[in-house]
């Protein structure tokens, strides 16, 4: 590492911000308020959206200007807006355990994180745009996303699982395509606030049918 | 020619439009035109996608895509008219305006959003139109907000979107190994990146298939991420259960092929070709056991589904140009086929308040056409001559064969019999064993008469069988080129 040159302040602010996105996801994955939760996913957008920004100002790509406020607006206001009505309509605050306690859950994220920085190691995709570190922690975060998805056992912290999932495709799209022309962006950013509305509407009519918002009672079809 | 991609793209999305507003007795007919004028465009577009490549804006037909456009426009046609029969029993209900509405808006913008799949020239926005699929069939699987519904749609919804959040990876990896070829900002369309192959870097080419593989497969409902199928299937009304089956499967396999083009031309056949064979043999493994032992119709159908989507991957495995047109063959034949059962199922759930195997016997009696078209289906789909379905697997296992995969292909036929053997069993069972009721024309006036519930489920059942007839025994030459052309593309032989 020595022979190394110093990171450049662009590439220090880059990093932080992205480790802040993954520390976000392990947060989320230790409180069991799902308020909490839900202002966890708004911490990690703002801050998917502050790279955005850091990017589209250090290497010079206007477009991601355009991204970041969209990204701000939609991930960081309406996504949690649209979920804490629910919340508040369902009247629950607590999430659904899964089957690992905490300590567990977050040792084998620990190991999925680990995982995916060895295995983007390996890949050798050298980003023109953002340090590589950046990519590793963009896979880490999906990981860890799928973890959370798999040990909650509540409609409300699988779909946010589901959300910061994206946030960190979001990430991983910036460090290799932030080149991407900007209309397929907001595409996809649009495309994100409909799935919200439909997770949103089958939520609803889950707690409607089962009077929780808890998944341990869809056991209904098998086999 | 062109101009009919615009009506295609726009036709759907605008009845869906109007069926907000307008009565269900005009949206029922405006649907069932729509469908019928969708349908003629696809095939009227047959003959210039099989020696061409019609393009508008950003919509754009070749070979592959009209295959898969032609499956979804003719699923589209045929359910669209089976809806009509589908919800006349509940005219008279208060709340059926508003069902309707709600109904036909979203069966249109389903289908619009898989035609439009098919069409869009690019991979990003193949993406959009797939998630698009997504959101508003798990809204049609939850239309009908009993319990078993919501959890369907909930596990399908979850489940999709995450394999899709993985095409998304998928798609911006893609991105990258092009970038590296094109620059920085340009569009991720197919025939631009299959002429920029040779200089692509190999493992993000690799590693973006791989992720569109699970991503994709897991709308395609490849085991091991086919858990939401079976349940979303059974749960949703029928005709968006035989829409769901017989095309958006096809649809989310079309978005495997574009990466298989893509990858095929930078790395080879050998990687793609095997992680395909891989995904196509396991699914036919567990689809083939799960049909054994079903009890409720529409999941033996949905793991028959799962079969065949299996039979899908195994073909474009073997990679040979017969077994890919067979592949494209079995994809016409396959959506004719699975609507056909998918909708006989539904009349017979109809008939019989249960969706129970056990709790449906002597069809032939009760209904004396759908019945044994149902039976007929299900034969059809476990490859009885001289359909098309026969004629596609004919070809898929010739072509195994062919490229040296003989043990392979020795493995898909037999897995084929065993769910044939699940399938024809439970079928049978349905329609020719006799109920422990005494026949219905043995009683008086007030037994159940044998008749069936509506001549609109009817109708599109015998279209289908005629069309997967003409399949089997003698495609016409438009056809047969197009098959051939969308095998040539796939190879790469055809740009």
């Amino acid at each position: 590492m020595l022979t190394q040159p110093v990171p450049s302040s662009f590439a220090g602010t880059a990093d932080a911000l992205a480790v802040g996105v993954l520390l976000t996801e392990f947060a989320m994955l230790r409180t069991s308020l799902l308020r909490s939760q839900v202002r966890l996913y708004a911490a990690q957008s703002l801050l998917v959206s502050a790279l955005a920004g850091v990017v589209a100002a250090g290497r010079d790509v206007p477009e991601l200007y355009a991204l970041a406020g969209l990204s701000l607006i939609l991930k960081v206001w309406a996504v949690p807006a649209v979920v804490t009505r629910l919340l508040r309509e369902a009247d629950a605050e607590i999430a659904g355990s899964g089957a690992l306690g905490v300590a567990s859950e977050v040792l084998l994220s620990l190991g999925v994180a680990g995982l995916a920085f060895f295995a983007v190691d390996r890949l050798g995709i050298n980003s023109r745009v953002l340090p590589t570190t950046a990519l590793s922690l963009a896979v880490a975060v999906i990981g860890v996303a799928f973890v959370l998805m798999i040990v909650r056992s509540d409609v409300v912290s699988q779909a946010i699982g589901f959300f910061s999932l994206e946030n960190g495709v979001s990430l991983a799209s910036l460090v290799v395509a932030s080149g991407m022309p900007l209309i397929l962006e907001v595409a996809f950013l649009f495309d994100l606030l409909v799935a919200v509305v439909v997770f949103g509407v089958l939520m609803r009519v889950h707690h409607s049918r089962t009077s929780t918002l808890s998944t341990a009672a869809l056991t209904r079809l098998r086999g | 020619m062109r101009w009919l991609l615009l009506v295609l793209a726009l036709l759907p999305l605008a009845t869906a439009l109007l069926a907000l507003v307008t009565s269900p007795k005009v949206i029922r007919a405006a649907t069932a035109v729509s469908g019928a004028v969708c349908l003629g465009c696809a095939l009227a577009l047959v003959p210039s996608a099989a020696h061409g490549q019609p393009s508008v804006g950003f919509l754009r037909l070749d070979a592959l895509s009209g295959v898969f456009l032609l499956s979804t426009a003719f699923l589209y046609a045929m359910v669209s008219a089976y809806t009509i029969g589908y919800l006349k029993d509940d005219q008279d209900d208060p709340g059926f305006p508003r069902y309707a509405r709600r109904f036909y808006a979203g069966l249109n913008l389903f289908a619009w959003s898989m035609l439009c799949a098919c069409m869009v020239d690019e991979l990003a926005l193949l993406w959009i139109a797939i998630e698009i699929t997504t959101v508003v069939s798990a809204l049609l699987v939850a239309i009908d907000a009993t319990e078993s519904a919501a959890e369907a749609a909930w596990k399908y919804v979850l489940l999709a979107s995450v394999g899709l959040g993985i095409a998304l990876l998928a798609t911006i990896v893609m991105y990258y190994a092009g970038s590296t070829v094109l620059g920085s900002a340009y569009d991720l369309s197919v025939p631009q990146l299959v002429k920029a192959a040779p200089h692509m870097p190999h493992t993000p080419v690799r590693l973006a298939f791989v992720l569109a593989v699970v991503g994709f497969g897991t709308k395609v409902g490849l085991v091991p991420m086919h858990t939401w199928l079976p349940d979303a299937h059974s749960q949703a009304p029928t005709p968006i259960s035989a829409l769901l089956s017989g095309s958006l499967l096809a649809v989310s396999f079309y978005a495997v092929l574009r990466y298989f083009q893509v990858t095929r031309a930078v790395l080879g056949p050998d990687f793609p070709q095997d992680v395909l064979l891989a995904f196509g043999i396991l699914s036919l493994l567990l689809s083939a056991l799960y049909v054994l032992d079903q009890q409720d119709v529409k999941r033996l159908l949905a793991y028959s589904s799962v079969e065949h989507m299996g039979i899908l991957a195994t073909a474009v495995g073997f990679g040979t140009p017969i077994a890919l047109a067979g592949a494209l063959l079995h994809v016409l034949a396959h959506a004719a086929a699975k609507g056909n059962a998918f909708m006989g199922a539904g009349t017979l759930v109809h008939t019989y308040w249960t969706k129970e195997i056990n709790g449906i016997r002597g069809a032939m009696d009760r209904l004396p056409v759908s019945g044994p078209a149902f039976l007929l289906a299900v034969f059809i789909l476990s490859a009885l001559p001289p359909f098309g379905i026969f004629r596609s697997e004919f070809q898929i296992v010739q072509g195994g064969i062919a490229g040296g995969r003989t043990a392979w292909a020795a493995m898909l036929v037999a897995l084929v019999t065993l769910a044939f053997a699940g399938l024809a069993l439970a079928a049978t069972r349905m329609v020719v064993v006799p109920s422990a009721e005494p026949a219905p024309r043995s009683l008086g006036a007030a037994a159940t008469p044998a008749r069936e519930p509506s001549w609109w489920m009817v109708a599109p059942v015998l279209v289908g069988l005629a069309a997967l007839l003409v399949l089997g025994i003698h495609p016409p030459a438009d056809l047969t080129a197009l098959l051939q052309r969308g095998a040539a593309e796939l190879r790469g032989t055809v740009t």
